[in-house]
């Protein structure tokens, strides 16, 4: 097995990751950046980012995500993408982290990997993923034009993703768990006060069948444990974030009941050496910026360690 | 407008020609959308990890795009990007909307290895 020796691998290649890279690798640590998918985190695959400060008018997310990489690579940062990390050793002086056949040692490591969009783990959820299940409006909306479509979810991302889908499809049923939406009032008003738009209070999908093109969502009143069926032409799910910390779930690293990793101030887990940054530890708001400041912070400790 | 360092074929006739004269091509056809960029970008890695497959773009928006919306098996897909994998000329795998870099990988080991 071939082993490679750097001062700082950094798992995850969002903001939080990105910052802490050019930040060590501008004050010469050899950093090595890990992601399971391509640079940029959950930026890459946001349509625009309007609240970046520096940024005049909106920027494509990709972009700023592609710039971020390119000022890492600058700085020499180091990057495997579409890496399978197969083996973590977190514990004692030398982290390990093994991709494949290789080997990769560090003395710190930081753990950036962020968040992903919440599977709802009802049955057709998986099997219908593209051919009536989607995640995505800006990508999938058009397929669904002046067709019926339905909605999981009643947070910022649902209702920004129902008004990109009002303006194509002919009726949008939401399905919410709560009697209220938990969105920005200014969003989530101009959704509900659309003559297009349907709301199932206390609801919840059970499962989700298809019938010839037409996908059929099982969902169950919380409140009267009544079973509706409910007909459209489409699926989309926006149920939230879950953390991304399979990775270290089998390691003694500290983690919240949710499964977001504790950590200081100096974004110092329980381990000595490792660290996290961004959208999977345990705080308050999770935001570009933020991840940022959590990746900044964790480098210049290590940086200021030596 | 897509930004992709692969290959983009622009015709129907290119795409021909390539499979028939490769055994083994990987053909992602979207937009820059959030589903798409991911799956580009694992293209793009494991262009240079597998030098022996063929990994091309096609603009879903383009009229040849045809070729790939109305092949048997992709009927049906309602998630960008469709991917499509050919061996010998033959349609083996495919997929609609994002996929991981591990499902890509599983796929590739699957029909193209």
């Amino acid at each position: 097995m071939d082993n490679k020796q750097f001062d700082l691998i950094i798992i995850g290649a969002g903001p939080a990751g990105l910052a802490a890279a050019i930040y060590t690798s501008r004050a010469s640590l050899s950093t090595l950046v890990i992601d399971e998918s391509m640079a940029g985190g959950q930026v890459k695959t946001t349509h625009q980012v309007a609240n970046y400060p520096g940024f005049v008018d909106p920027i494509p997310g990709h972009e700023l995500a592609s710039n971020m990489r390119k000022q890492a690579e600058r700085f020499e940062t180091k990057f495997e993408l579409a890496a399978e990390i197969t083996d973590i050793q977190l514990v004692g002086p030398e982290k390990v982290v093994t991709i494949d056949n290789v080997s990769y040692t560090a003395k710190n490591i930081i753990i950036a990997t962020g968040s992903s969009p919440r599977l709802l783990n009802v049955p057709g959820e998986v099997e219908y993923k593209g051919s009536g299940v989607s995640y995505c409006a800006t990508c999938d909306g058009e397929f669904y034009k002046d067709k019926d479509v339905t909605v999981i979810g009643g947070g910022n991302s649902a209702m920004e993703e129902s008004l990109l889908l009002l303006q194509l499809v002919k009726s949008l049923t939401v399905i919410h768990q709560f009697d209220e939406l938990q969105a920005e009032k200014i969003t989530a008003n101009k959704v509900v006060n659309n003559a297009k738009t349907r709301i199932l209070w206390s609801h919840e999908p059970r499962e989700f069948i298809k019938d010839k093109d037409k996908m059929i969502t099982l969902a169950e009143n919380l409140k009267t444990k009544e079973i509706i069926r409910l007909g459209s032409d489409g699926i989309f799910i926006f149920a939230g974030m879950v953390p991304n910390t399979g990775l270290v779930k089998n390691t003694p690293l500290n983690l919240s009941e949710q499964c977001y990793i504790f950590t200081n101030e100096n974004m110092e887990t329980n381990l000595d050496g490792v660290y996290a940054a961004g959208d999977v530890r345990v705080k308050k708001y999770r935001q570009i910026t933020t991840a940022i400041g959590d990746g900044t912070i964790a480098a210049l400790n290590i940086i200021q360690k030596g | 407008m897509l930004q992709t360092k692969l290959t983009t074929l622009q015709s129907k006739q290119e795409l021909t020609d390539l499979i028939s004269k490769n055994e083994k091509v990987a053909v992602c056809c979207g937009r820059m959308g959030p589903m798409c960029i991911p799956v580009y970008g694992i293209f793009e890695v494991y262009e240079e990890k597998y030098p022996d497959i063929k990994f091309r773009n096609m603009d879903f928006d383009t009229p040849d795009a045809d070729i790939i919306k109305k092949l048997p098996e992709c009927r049906g897909f309602n998630g960008l990007p469709f991917t499509v994998y050919y061996r010998n000329g033959k349609v083996v795998k495919t997929t609609t909307s994002i996929q991981s870099a591990k499902q890509i990988k599983d796929i590739i080991e699957e029909v193209l290895s």
